[in-house]
């Protein structure tokens, strides 16, 4: 159980080589080897969202998949999709609208989102809705992630357009 | 009316400001308490009980002491002498025998009571280690339900004598002379089902113990840090100067996180045997087990009423299930289901009786709006029951009885045991001015139309509810405001942080107040190294309580900017003009405040009367009667807050409170079966909203009537979201099946117990 085992990825755009037990998850991984903690835990159930993070450019549930089959993946996690200064559009529409209170699930819709849009720019409200089914948000009600989310779009239009993927 | 305000002209009070904290959100760069670690740390792990109640034969952690990386095992044999009790917060002569151990001995009493702490390097060696505790707990009969407690059919504490921990009475007037004088009297019996308030952060804390000066640190500390310094210190015999709690971004609070548990006082007490920091962040499932529960409730009560629907009086019992012990708030919702049941209508004589019993499930305390949203949904059924009865419109019996402002200040109920807030009054407003406006803004006039109706296969119903919500709790809040070295101003405050945006809208006051840009002010709050004492945010108070210490602090620090600039700039004080944080003489010399380093002020704010946010709420629904689903169509908040410091934020609020209401209404139930298991465990099937469940909520906010108790004229809003919700969807579901007599008398009203009753209907 206490087994360890080297496992070599690409986090945030830089390659990375970690030590790490076989049992220890992903997000454990990213939050206590990496110190990546804008990833958060809310369940570790695979139920919340919370800790979803972008792996080779799908949403996954870091709680739910073990740091050793990252091997060899591109892994980007909140603090991937963050400018230094500023905020990104998705970022920006999401304090326009007030679509965050205590923050916790926030990483979590961010990488979800990022993720939807980037592949269906074009969603609409009950694409999005149905997408984001999958996180939970114990403050905001939701509307206004999904207000934030529609106004989004726009920036991902752009992106599609210059031929991205 | 006008806001009795000093601040003049405000930019930024009233204003959408963006948040300050979103920066950090958004980014990931918050720093909640599982994002800190020290190098020396080690983890703790709680061993549970998993019976509902025993006795303790023995412990056995011979196993788990032999395992790699284990530091210790405590378990009650590890205290000399008397094993310390969770502290009340509203201390009560009769409650004493019923206060949490802070960790077992003799008896357990539900599942998930703390039987052992288990301290290794790592949190995976402790949670290893503690599933190789041995307990031997023999197990006796439990008892689960209110009625059989009270019947003390089982008794959960032998030297207490019986299960009810408390009583509160709440009068008004003459009962008794109300109900003789009645033309009908209607008496209904409801429920509400056990819930908790499940913020997306479970708990977590890191007790950090310096040997050199005896000084304990608690990283994690939420709602109300200086109450748990305080009691820390004592539980573990320190000066309360040798104790603080900071706090660190908090993932949601919403009533539960922040009070006193016994984990608090088992990480502190290992963090000082042990000599190195020691850190817990609790798991979702033991969540479920540990943190506080709440809302589970019944009533039997009566409404003594004249034939044209004027309540004359109202009295009967109100059960509260605390669960085994009277834990920090355990009472609170007893008490507030009797102040406040009769809630914004003119219910001038009342006698209600209020139980909290114990059980043996995992102790209850306070979940946003608590006895508040219970009280109203009682209040709302009752106002059904009697416009049915009496044949008047629903509509109706609630205009006739609402306080308007000719009854301002409106006396509540008094309670008795008193605990300091026995007396109060409601401040101001016009409780039909929100109600019409609900009436107008929702298109009820249109709407009403399909009211009971059968459309492509579904009913449609409608129902307007009222509520109040009591806020800006007193006694005091503090604050202080300091101009930095770089001419920045520091503002420190007692208020705490539960995602609510603490730092804007307290920003948003002292720029104001100091007539100053936003952007020069720092906000602090929330941990006890700022101020020498403070409050905290509970009862919707961290805005108002805490936005009026900081204008008072302005105030002073103005004043003090005063007699500094006079010197500065060699002019007699009164001949300073003071505006946007400069001081001009007359010889057109000037010195800025941000040129004033070293320059602070303390401001409190002392308040013994709250404010009370009034508001209405309109639900529409659809039930299918082949599945009883019920769709919520349409759900319009409308509340009056007297002043809005920030519309983003208090629209956040109220709409994120009225879809948390929504899952108290349709979808989240802690249940147990008959041995006092709890038989919900994940977020899987304790079903809080969904993106996909609730699309349709709207809220509109007024300031018409500011409250006349503190500067803002602002009343506490954090709450007023949820406390009408179960009380209005259920008025639009009866209201949907009444051509059916179907009544539902009790929430849930999940889709499976629906169906039933509507069956149940059918056949009779
Ligand atoms: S923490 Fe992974 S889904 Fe909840
Ligand atoms: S903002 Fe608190 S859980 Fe979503």
């Amino acid at each position: 159980m206490t087994a360890i085992m080297q496992l070599s990825f690409d986090v945030n755009g830089a390659p990375v080589v970690v030590e790490v037990q076989a049992r220890t998850t992903l997000a454990d991984c990213l939050r206590h080897t990496l110190g990546l903690t804008g990833t958060h835990l809310g369940c570790e159930h695979g139920i919340c969202g919370a800790c979803t993070v972008i792996v080779d450019d799908a949403a996954v549930r870091s709680c739910l998949m073990l740091a050793v089959q990252a091997e060899g993946t591109r892994v980007v996690t909140v603090e991937g999709l963050s400018g230094d200064d500023s905020l990104t559009p998705l970022q920006a529409a999401f304090r326009k609208h007030h679509a965050l209170q205590c923050g916790f699930c926030t990483p979590g819709m961010i990488t979800t989102l990022h993720a939807l849009l980037t592949d269906e720019p074009f969603a609409d409200a009950d694409r999005i809705r149905d997408v984001l089914s999958g996180n939970i948000c114990r403050c905001t009600g939701y509307i206004p992630i999904i207000e934030a989310a529609l106004e989004a779009r726009i920036a991902y239009q752009g992106k599609r357009e210059d031929g991205r993927r | 009316m006008k806001a009795p305000s000093p601040m003049s002209p405000n930019t930024y009070v009233g204003q959408p400001i963006e948040r300050v904290e979103d920066l950090r959100f958004l980014r990931g760069r918050g720093q909640y308490i599982d994002d800190i670690k020290r190098d020396d740390q080690v983890c703790a792990a709680f061993v549970r009980s998993a019976v509902a109640h025993g006795r303790v034969r023995s412990i056995d952690a011979t196993a788990a002491l032999a395992m790699p990386g284990v530091r210790a095992v405590i378990t009650a044999a590890d205290f000399d002498g008397p094993i310390p009790t969770i502290p009340f917060r509203r201390p009560n002569p009769s409650i004493g025998p019923y206060a949490q151990p802070v960790i077992a001995s003799d008896k357990v009493r539900y599942v998930g009571e703390p039987v052992a702490v288990v301290i290794a390097d790592t949190a995976e060696r402790a949670e290893d280690a503690a599933q190789e505790v041995v307990l031997d707990i023999e197990e006796l009969p439990a008892i689960v339900g209110m009625a059989p407690a009270e019947a003390n059919e089982v008794l959960l504490f032998e030297a207490a004598g019986g299960n009810v921990a408390s009583v509160f009475v709440g009068t008004l007037g003459d009962a008794a002379a109300a109900f003789a004088a009645a033309d009908r009297v209607v008496r209904g019996a409801f429920r509400t089902q056990r819930q908790t308030a499940m913020p997306m952060e479970t708990r977590g804390l890191l007790a950090e113990w310096n040997a050199t000066t005896s000084h304990l640190t608690m990283f994690g500390a939420a709602k109300l840090p200086f109450f748990n310094r305080r009691a820390m210190a004592a539980m573990m015999n320190l000066p309360e100067a040798q104790v603080d709690y900071i706090e660190l971004d908090v993932g949601g609070g919403f009533g539960a996180r922040g009070e006193f548990y016994p984990e608090d006082f088992l990480l502190a007490f290992a963090a000082r045997r042990l000599g190195c920091p020691v850190k817990w962040i609790e798991d979702r499932r033991e969540h479920f087990l540990a943190t506080g529960h709440a809302r589970e409730s019944a009533c039997d009560i009566e409404f003594a009423l004249r034939s044209d629907g004027i309540i004359l009086g109202a009295r009967g019992t109100l059960f509260s299930n605390i669960g085994a012990y009277v834990r920090p708030n355990g009472i609170t919702p007893a008490r507030n289901m009797v102040q406040f049941l009769s809630g914004p209508y003119r219910i001038p004589n009342i006698h209600f009786e209020g139980r909290g019993i114990v059980t043996n499930k995992t102790p209850a305390g306070t979940y946003r709006g608590p006895g508040r949203y219970e009280g109203c949904f009682y209040c709302e059924q009752m106002l059904d029951l009697s416009a049915d009865k009496l044949g008047l419109d629903r509509l109706e019996i609630r205009r006739r009885n609402l306080l308007t402002d000719a009854d301002m200040p409106y006396r509540l109920a008094t309670i008795s045991p008193s605990d300091g807030a026995a007396e109060t009054f409601c401040d101001s407003g016009d409780y039909r001015s929100t109600f019409e406006r609900c009436i107008i803004e929702s298109g009820w006039a249109e709407k009403a139309q399909l009211q009971g109706r059968l459309i492509d296969g579904r009913y449609h119903g409608l129902a307007i509810g009222n509520f109040i919500e009591g806020g800006a709790s007193g006694p005091q809040e503090n604050a202080r405001i300091d101009v930095e070295a770089d001419g920045m101003v520091s503002v420190y405050a007692g208020s705490s942080a539960i995602g609510q945006g603490t730092e804007t809208v307290l920003g948003q006051i002292a720029a104001d107040a100091l007539e100053i840009p936003f952007e020069r002010i720092t906000v602090l709050h929330g941990s006890t190294t700022y101020l020498s004492e403070g409050w905290g945010s509970y009862g919707s108070r961290g805005t108002v309580m805490g936005g009026s210490a900081v204008i008072d602090a302005a105030q002073g620090l103005i004043a003090k900017f005063r007699g500094a600039a006079a010197i500065a700039l060699d002019v007699a004080e009164k001949e300073l003009h003071i505006a946007n944080g400069v001081a001009s003489a007359p010889n057109g010399r000037s010195v800025k405040l941000a040129q004033m380093a070293g320059l602070s002020c303390d401001g409190s704010f002392k308040n013994s009367k709250a404010t009370y946010t009034f508001g209405a709420a309109m639900a529409h629904v659809a039930v299918d009667p082949k599945t009883g689903h019920v769709a919520v169509i349409d759900y319009l908040a409308v509340d009056d807050v007297g002043r809005i410091i920030n519309p983003l934020t208090l629209h956040g609020q109220v709409t994120g409170a009225a879809v948390q209401g929504l899952g108290s209404v349709f979808s989240e139930e802690l249940v147990y079966d008959e041995s006092g298991q709890i038989l919900v465990g994940s977020l899987a099937d304790y079903l809080v909203p969904l993106a996909t469940d609730y699309p349709t909520i709207r809220c509109v906010s007024l300031e018409n009537y500011p409250s006349p108790n503190n500067p803002l004229g602002a009343k506490g809003a954090g709450e007023g979201g949820i406390i009408p919700v179960g009380g209005v969807v259920l008025s639009a579901v009866t209201a949907a099946l009444q051509s059916l007599g179907v009544r539902p008398r009790e929430l849930p009203i999940s889709p499976p117990k629906l169906w039933a009753l509507i069956q149940q209907a059918a056949q009779a």
